[in-house]
């Protein structure tokens, strides 16, 4: 018979599948292993955030709630100025609406979104998905640290600019090298300059102390 | 035989006759899970969904119990009694232990053959009383697979019959020797192959091919009538299965046979019942066309063959 070595596999294949563990995920008993990056909810922070309304703006399906209104904080000196700022009323986010395209956490300027992981918010009536400020905030707690850097990226920018040191004391012997901190610097090389282009006064002489203006930090 | 023997026999086959078929059934469920990769029922019960079969019976008693308009109604409504008593009468006859079947009659060979057979009847009284096309093409499809493969199952089981020089199932497995196991293997083959197509066990489903008719002759079915087509099946499973292991594998043979033996029975069943379990996981659904071929040009002559094989053995006195 044409057929019995592909007969054979069959049985063989299937006896040493059913020799192996299996794969199935037994998901409400075990916790799922979710990838990084997962987008289950979105989280809010609501220290941070100013009620700019930027999120509520850009959300595609208009499912972010912002109220808000001002309060005038009063002068802290003796004639100064008073100043306001906006107190948060609400925020409310609608899952119902939502499709999970992270736009409002781009836009948001000062980190007061995030996404978490955590997927298990399912309710029995569509009406009960709309999620106001405190369980957005709850939410909080499962959002997992940014992830590591890859190697040999650019630092970021905030540890960049805290890095960069202050103006005027990039040079050989400056504070900012004796000092032995985070930016310390190699001395700079001279570069010998054609003798037509500027005759030197004196070879002894050092160079003078006004540095040559640095190229930015290509950081 | 007294009134009271009579009663705890039968009671007896009944109860293995509700036991086994779910325990092969359970079996499936767990085998054919592992060898998809799956963990298969892990609930119903608390310890590894033991109690999914229980909790299947429930949920069909709970269904309603729905005949057709067009349905020819009683013939529709008798068609799962039918399927599934004759197994229970040839689960009767099957050998346990030395010395030991429900009922010892001289002929139980003929009389397992025989109620297999109708328990065929049922399909086609179901296919033909449902009113649904579906149902009559599966109908027609089982009477056709029934007619080319009881053939080849009954030579071998004749093959069998001369080897002992019997037609009692005790008296066969009493003489069987583990040489027949080499001597009659052939027949076991035809009988083993011919046995899952009678039971119309993928890769032999074409009756109830789910892609082309749905259920078959079950289609119009639901309810505690469905639940007693599958039972039929299962049984039938067992069944074949014991029958198999009594004649070709030597049945209560084995150490401590006159203790253990029923034990032996029924662990070589349940062999012979994973191999058919493991053979529908393994293979696809034939063409009705090479149902036909496979039973006419390859099991009959072989089965033929084996009976000449049988005979020349008995003459020379093997």
């Amino acid at each position: 018979m044409s057929g019995l070595p592909g007969i054979l596999k069959g049985l063989v294949t299937t006896a040493r599948t059913a020799l192996r563990p299996t794969h199935t995920a037994e998901y409400p008993d075990v916790a799922p292993d979710l990838p990084p990056r997962s987008r289950g909810v979105i989280a809010l922070l609501e220290e941070n955030c100013t009620s700019c309304m930027l999120c509520a703006r850009e959300c595609p399906d208009w499912c972010i709630y912002i109220d808000s209104h001002k309060e005038t904080i009063p002068a802290t000196t003796e004639g100064g100025r008073e100043r306001q700022r906006n107190v948060l009323d609400r925020f409310a986010i609608d899952f119902s609406l939502c499709m999970y395209c992270g736009i409002c956490i781009e836009v948001c300027p000062f980190d007061a979104l995030h996404w978490s992981p955590q997927f298990e918010y399912a309710e029995v009536d569509i009406l009960d998905m709309l999620h106001e400020k405190d369980r957005l905030g709850g939410w909080m707690a499962t959002v997992p640290p940014p992830p590591a850097l890859d190697e040999k990226s650019a630092e970021p920018a905030e540890i960049a600019a805290s890095n960069k040191p202050a103006r005027g004391t990039g040079l050989v012997g400056a504070g900012g090298a004796a000092t032995g901190g985070p930016g310390a610097r190699m001395p700079r090389t001279v570069r010998p300059r054609p003798a037509t282009a500027r005759p030197q006064p004196e070879p002894e002489t050092p160079e003078p102390e006004t540095p040559e203006p640095e190229p930015p930090d290509a950081t | 035989m007294s009134l009271l023997e009579v009663v705890v026999r039968a009671l007896s086959v009944l109860a293995a006759f509700l036991v086994l078929p779910l325990l092969v059934g359970q079996t499936e469920h767990k085998v054919m899970a592992h060898m998809q990769g799956r963990l298969g029922p892990m609930y119903a019960g608390g310890y590894h969904g033991w109690a999914q079969l229980v909790a299947d019976g429930v949920k069909f008693v709970q269904k309603e119990d729905i005949t057709p308009r067009a349905a020819d109604r009683w013939v529709f409504r008798l068609a799962p009694a039918v399927a599934l008593i004759p197994y229970l009468v040839a689960l009767a006859a099957i050998p346990i232990a030395p010395g030991v079947a429900a009922i010892d009659v001289p002929g139980s060979v003929v009389l397992v053959l025989a109620a297999t057979s109708v328990g065929a009847l049922g399909t086609l009284m179901a296919g033909w009383a449902s009113a649904n096309k579906y149902a009559l093409l599966g109908g027609l499809r089982a009477a056709a697979q029934l007619v080319s493969y009881e053939l080849p199952i009954v030579l071998a089981i004749a093959s069998m019959a001369l080897a002992g020089g019997s037609l009692s199932l005790l008296t066969l497995t009493d003489r069987w020797s583990p040489w027949w196991m080499l001597w009659q293997l052939p027949g076991a083959v035809v009988f083993l192959v011919a046995a899952v197509a009678e039971l119309q066990r993928p890769p032999f489903d074409m009756p109830v091919a789910d892609a082309e008719l749905v259920m078959g002759a079950w289609t119009e079915y639901s309810g505690l009538r469905f639940a007693f087509f599958l039972l039929a099946e299962y049984a039938g499973i067992v069944v074949m299965s014991l029958l198999f292991a009594a004649l070709w594998l030597g049945g209560w043979h084995g150490p401590f046979e006159d203790t253990l033996g029923w034990l032996w029975t029924l662990l070589k069943g349940l062999v012979v019942a994973v191999v058919v379990i493991w053979v529908r996981v393994a293979w696809p659904r034939l063409r009705e066309d090479q149902l036909q071929r496979l039973a006419w040009l390859w099991l009959v002559p072989l089965a033929l063959l084996q009976l000449m094989l049988t005979g020349a053995g008995v003459v020379m006195g093997w």
